[in-house]
């Protein structure tokens, strides 16, 4: 009965109080919608000046994607790179062709030395084409659709664990939570009344997040749904857990932004949006506490790979784990407020 | 608040205690060589206290002479590093003992972005009242504290006044025999002051026990006992009649200075 009072008091002040619940909807599905735009923009084509090499090779080029200008000297064309015009060019060097690229920007390098070898591969046509499939995915992948699932699972815990730290906190410090603990109601009741009622928030903002990723900005997507669902809200549960846990340690909402730094910031790198294989063995075991791992790990496998639940039950016993372990963190830190 | 209730409270309690010792069957509160201190300082020392049933006890002292650190020990919300309080002759801290007392903060805690009967609803659920009964007490509650016609408004637009009246009626709700109040009359006008301790009275005057922080003199004076707080030590305990005689002053202010050992450290 404490617990429903308490649930019901969160959902009506939530209700009542439209720039959190703009936050908690709209923030996500804009900053979603962004990173698609960013990550999910046509490859450029690679502007390549040609200089005294034949017709044949420049028609190679073309067809291979490249934006191609042939220049009369190389003088003219190396002016041109440094302007900015082109991405790279290319001559004939002692009998050899010979490129020299403009360099600054890695993917723009790569995309041009992808560009050079199909037209070259094209030379050589006498080879039987190479058939490709793909165990996952598909050929046109994009960035997007590669670190979406990660970026999904990201924006649930990120805003959940502000909302729910500032919230938690707020109590402390206009003296309700005092109040409150003036009550006959348990430790373990105001944090189970929080969950309840941040839980239904949560869901809500969990199933809008993936309908809208998959539905309207068509993020790839490979396996069930209710699995995407499932993981998010995990995920969500984690970071509400968390954020009312560290608020206990925070003493204004300026405290809690300075946890973002700390908190936040590092499960990013961790979460498997930048690959790891090349880092120090002993830092990469460090992603083995970061809930965000876990969870981003299993929403890839379900959305890239279609994998099942017995695949990926690790993960959702982990971030359960995860979840109840904060929880009863928090029944005990709110000693701090009340010795009973 | 219905004499009715109180009257039945009194006699159950008066069945309940009957075994007990006979301090126990007076006193609402016992304190016993009190002490808390935060770090190197002691914010209490010392204190030992008898608060009867059905007294209105008023605790007098400058802000920083522990009067609140006093009252959440009463309550229970904070432990004491030595020293024991018992409150209707249980040990505190007790859980159970939290739905036995009406507690009023000295800061609004309401919740701004709800209207009073959400705010009332919400904290009469936490102490299992529901149905009927929850909105018999809710409507009684509002209209002992004369905020009826505002029932439906939210907090946010309550004036400081109004919202100290609702926390007053939210600590009425479960009819408690015991009611804690910090610094009620803080922030509020001469009216509405004069209201309150109106109000206050009348609980009393149920047989409501009462106890109240204050550092307003003039409030003392209408007390029953007053106790008065000075760094943490109990100065001096008495009616404020007793004590200014006690003191040969004329009035409370100047028994609390004379009592209290002269000029401030």
């Amino acid at each position: 009965m404490r617990i429903r009072a308490l649930t019901v008091r969160i959902i009506r002040q939530f209700v009542r109080d439209k720039r959190t619940l703009a936050l908690l909807f709209l923030a996500p599905l804009l900053v979603l919608t962004l990173m698609n735009f960013v990550f999910n923009g046509r490859e450029a084509k690679p502007a390549i000046g040609v200089v005294g090499l034949p017709q044949t090779v420049e028609t190679r080029l073309s067809q291979a994607g490249a934006d191609t200008a042939v220049y009369g000297d190389f003088a003219q064309a190396e002016a041109a790179l440094k302007d900015g015009k082109l991405d790279a060019v290319i001559r004939m060097d002692g009998g050899a062709p010979s490129v020299l690229l403009e360099g600054s920007d890695p993917s723009v390098s790569r995309s041009v030395m992808l560009t050079l070898q199909k037209a070259l591969q094209a030379d050589s046509s006498s080879a039987a084409a190479l058939h490709v499939d793909y165990l996952h995915g598909k050929e046109d992948l994009s960035t997007f659709d590669s670190i979406g699932p990660v970026l999904i699972g990201f924006f649930s815990f990120f805003f959940v664990f502000l909302l729910a730290g500032v919230a938690f906190l707020r109590e402390r410090t206009t003296g309700t939570m005092e109040r409150l603990l003036a009550t006959p109601i348990r430790r373990s009741e105001v944090v189970c009344g929080y969950l309840a009622g941040f839980g239904l928030f949560t869901l809500l903002q969990a199933m809008l997040i993936a309908w809208f990723s998959i539905d309207v900005l068509g993020l790839y997507m490979d396996g069930s749904i209710w699995l995407v669902l499932l993981i998010n809200l995990l995920l969500s549960l984690t970071a509400l857990t968390l954020g009312t846990l560290l608020s206990s340690f925070a003493g204004s909402e300026f405290q809690i932004i300075q946890f973002i730094p700390l908190v936040i910031v590092p499960q990013v790198f961790f979460s498997g949006l930048f690959n790891l294989d090349t880092m120090n063995e002993w830092l990469q075991k460090l992603s083995y506490v970061m809930p965000l791992y876990y969870g981003a790990d299993a929403m890839r496998g379900v959305m890239l790979r279609g994998e099942g639940l017995a695949d990926i039950q690790a993960d959702v016993w982990v971030l359960l784990g995860f979840s109840v372990a904060f929880a009863l963190l928090n029944v005990v830190a709110l000693k701090k407020q009340r010795t009973i | 608040m219905p004499t009715k209730m109180s009257d039945y409270l009194h006699q159950k309690g008066g069945l309940l205690l009957s075994t007990l010792t006979e301090s126990a069957r007076s006193s609402s509160v016992e304190i016993d060589g009190l002490r808390r201190s935060f770090g190197e300082r002691a914010v209490l020392d010392g204190i030992s206290l008898r608060i009867g049933r059905g007294e209105l006890f008023g605790l007098l002292g400058p802000s920083g002479s522990g009067k609140t650190t006093l009252i959440k020990l009463v309550t229970g919300i904070d432990r004491a590093d030595a020293g024991e309080v018992r409150l209707l002759g249980e040990k505190m801290p007790k859980l159970a003992m939290l739905q036995r007392f009406g507690y009023m903060a000295q800061s609004d805690a309401l919740y701004n972005e709800l209207t009073a009967r959400e705010n009332l609803l919400f904290f009469a659920s936490l102490y299992r009242l529901s149905g009927r009964k929850r909105q018999e007490r809710i409507e009684a509650v509002m209209a002992l504290v004369d905020l009826t016609p505002h029932l439906n408004k939210p907090v946010a637009a309550y004036s400081g006044g109004m919202k100290r009246r609702l926390s007053l009626a939210i600590s009425l709700l479960h009819e408690p025999e015991l009611l804690i109040l910090d610094e009620p009359t803080v922030g509020i006008d001469p009216a509405l002051r004069q209201s309150i301790w109106k109000e206050l009275a009348a609980l009393r005057d149920g047989g409501t026990t009462i106890i109240l922080t204050t550092h307003v003199m003039d409030e003392a004076d209408k007390c029953d006992r007053i106790a008065l707080l000075r760094d943490g030590r109990l100065t001096a305990v008495g009616s404020p009649d007793a004590l200014k005689a006690e003191s040969g002053t004329q009035t409370i202010e100047d028994a609390f200075i004379a009592l209290g050992g002269g000029a401030q450290r």
